[in-house]
């Protein structure tokens, strides 16, 4: 009777388990098939004929290269190095210097960032970049991803830093550096993991975005990836399935390769913090 | 508290803050005044309104509220109620339930059944959002996708997801899409709790529903708050509907930052858009508060 209960139980767990995960698998099947078929529509099938050939119809897609090769690369790499840097300085010194209200500041900085989120200060931000003459430039977007995921990077970065012991920075001031060199070679090398990750994660958060660089640019030319893939599959037709599909796919092995390395190197701890 | 040593000169400090500074103070404070000063004047992207925007008051506002309007389809009433939907049925209960029976399945259970699954939750969670959109969007096709394919071979009728059900469909989208993170925040909360509670609950014979009700839930209440607020704050803002239905069909799934959208970006209306910009900003800002004022009070009680 109780191997009975233990089988039927276990019987469940599995069921279960089977269950949920072709729920969430299921969506995606087709976009891991429909690359690599020749004539590829919108139904699920193995790849017939199969074929590599929708990716050499990306590489051969000027609009597509552009895209994804250099335009999306600037967008997400600029705002990964300003944000990575910024966050940086800024975690520090919120840790280190005796800067007065620096926890009501902290306070404020994330209760503002939920506030004031992309949607409901599209309006506003477009006229700042508007106004700054920086309208259909990759900088504007890089400036708009930056000052919105600032306030969530130097939250990560201050967590970083606040537990690291003071006691090598405290010895090397006693050894007389100055302070810029003690940041430089006693603090950033030790606070290098959390750089890091808050590189990573900016860069996936920017090489996603959507909404921000659909409303600040307006020539083809300055379109990331992400705006690529949206007029694509919203003027649909079965040739450009095939083409969109292998550049989904091409555009999508940046982020997972990152989650991997960030899981792999830092493990399950930061998982919360790559995306927002 | 003994004194430290200051290790950063003040100074310094606000030299090294100030680069941030400047970039919090520009996109986040400034658009917070900015949206309400915009939301009082007829300002617009083309025509009169762009070159010399006037004061108009409450007109912007009183027109989102009018009440002759307020619930048809297209307007603001309306587009709350769907907003209010979407987040009751696909976070609050989509994501957050599935989120917790995934981790209560997996709870105290290590193994590649464990890594498949949540893998997968996770996978669907960190794909960009035009890709997931373009899959669902094939997914839930009339005539080819995936999901009607199933149904007919389960000898179902064919459902029209996309114009005939599109609440449903994008409900059940951003559920599949965002249970990864409270499915991980409730795994890290149950691995939280000291294995002796449970011990105590298996000699008594208590069933896993009598475990999951009477001692698991209480002990992770704080996790479940924090988690409801999150979801609902990212939900509420999202703007991934649009790349599946685009709002329609008539406005059916016209959430309010599609909404804003619509007005702000399609019509230039730019004093609208503000208006309601203003209105979700303020809703923000109820939740994050209560968030806050919970997060005080567990630091208090540590």
């Amino acid at each position: 009777m109780r191997l009975l209960r233990l089988v039927l139980t276990r019987a469940t767990f599995y069921a279960a388990a089977a269950i949920f995960a072709a729920l969430f698998a299921i969506p995606l099947v087709w976009l891991l098939f429909a690359p690599f078929d020749a004539r590829a529509n919108l139904a699920v099938r193995l790849p017939h004929p199969f074929t590599l050939a929708n990716f050499g119809k990306v590489f051969a897609n000027a609009f597509a290269v552009r895209a994804l090769f250099q335009n999306s690369i600037i967008q997400a790499g600029g705002a990964m190095l300003l944000v990575t840097l910024l966050a940086t300085l800024a975690a520090y010194a919120l840790s280190r210097s005796p800067i007065r209200g620096k926890d009501l500041l902290s306070y404020g900085l994330v209760l503002f960032s939920s506030i004031v989120t992309g949607t409901a200060a599209m309006v506003p931000l477009f006229l700042l970049i508007y106004s700054l003459g920086l309208i259909d430039t990759q900088l504007g977007v890089i400036l708009v991803f930056t000052g919105g995921l600032l306030p969530a990077a130097i939250f990560i970065m201050r967590d970083f830093v606040d537990s690291i012991p003071r006691s090598y920075e405290e010895s090397a001031l006693v050894a007389g550096a100055s302070a810029w060199g003690m940041f430089k070679d006693i603090a950033l090398p030790i606070v290098r993991p959390g750089m890091m990750v808050v590189a990573v994660w900016t860069f996936v958060n920017v090489w996603g975005g959507f909404f921000v660089p659909f409303i600040l640019l307006r020539s083809p030319s300055n379109m990331p990836a992400s705006v690529a893939i949206y007029s694509f599959y919203t003027e649909g037709g079965t040739p450009i399935i095939t083409l969109t599909t292998a550049y989904s796919l091409l555009y999508t092995l940046p982020v997972l390769a990152l989650y991997l390395f960030v899981n792999w190197r830092y493990g399950f701890r930061f998982f919360g913090g790559i995306k927002s | 508290m003994p004194e430290r040593r200051t290790i950063l000169p003040l100074r310094t400090g606000l030299l090294f803050l100030a680069p941030a500074a400047i970039f919090v103070v520009a996109f986040i404070v400034l658009p917070f005044f900015w949206v309400a000063v915009v939301s009082f004047t007829n300002r617009s992207l083309t025509g009169p309104g762009a070159l010399h925007p006037h004061f108009v008051g409450l007109t912007n506002y009183l027109q989102l509220f009018a009440p002759r309007t307020f619930l048809q389809p297209g307007q603001f009433g309306s587009s709350l109620l769907i907003t209010g939907q979407f987040v009751l049925f696909s976070a609050l209960i989509g994501q957050a339930v599935l989120g917790l029976v995934l981790a209560w399945l997996f709870y105290r259970r290590e193994s590649w059944v464990k890594q498949t699954v949540q893998t997968l939750a996770i996978v669907a969670w960190i794909i960009p959002d035009v890709v997931v959109a373009f899959a669902w969007s094939a997914f839930l096709d009339y005539g080819q996708g995936t999901l009607n394919h199933i149904l007919t071979g389960l000898g179902l009728p064919r459902v029209d997801w996309l114009l005939g059900v599109p609440m449903l469909s994008i409900i059940l989208f951003n559920t599949w899409r965002g249970t990864a993170f409270s499915m991980l925040l409730f795994s890290s909360a149950l691995g939280s709790i000291p294995p002796s509670h449970l011990e105590t609950a298996d000699v008594t014979g208590a069933n896993a529903w009598q475990k999951l009700r009477d001692i698991i839930l209480p002990l992770i209440r704080t996790h479940i708050v924090t988690d409801l607020i999150l979801i609902t704050l990212w939900t509420f803002n999202t703007f991934t509907p649009f790349l599946i239905t685009g709002g329609g069909p008539a406005f059916r799934t016209e959430v309010v930052s599609i909404l804003t959208y619509r007005i702000a970006f399609k019509y230039f209306n730019f004093g609208s858009g503000s208006a309601i910009g203003m209105i979700m900003m303020l809703i923000n800002l109820a939740f994050a508060l209560v968030y806050l004022s919970l997060l005080r009070r567990r630091e208090a009680t540590r």
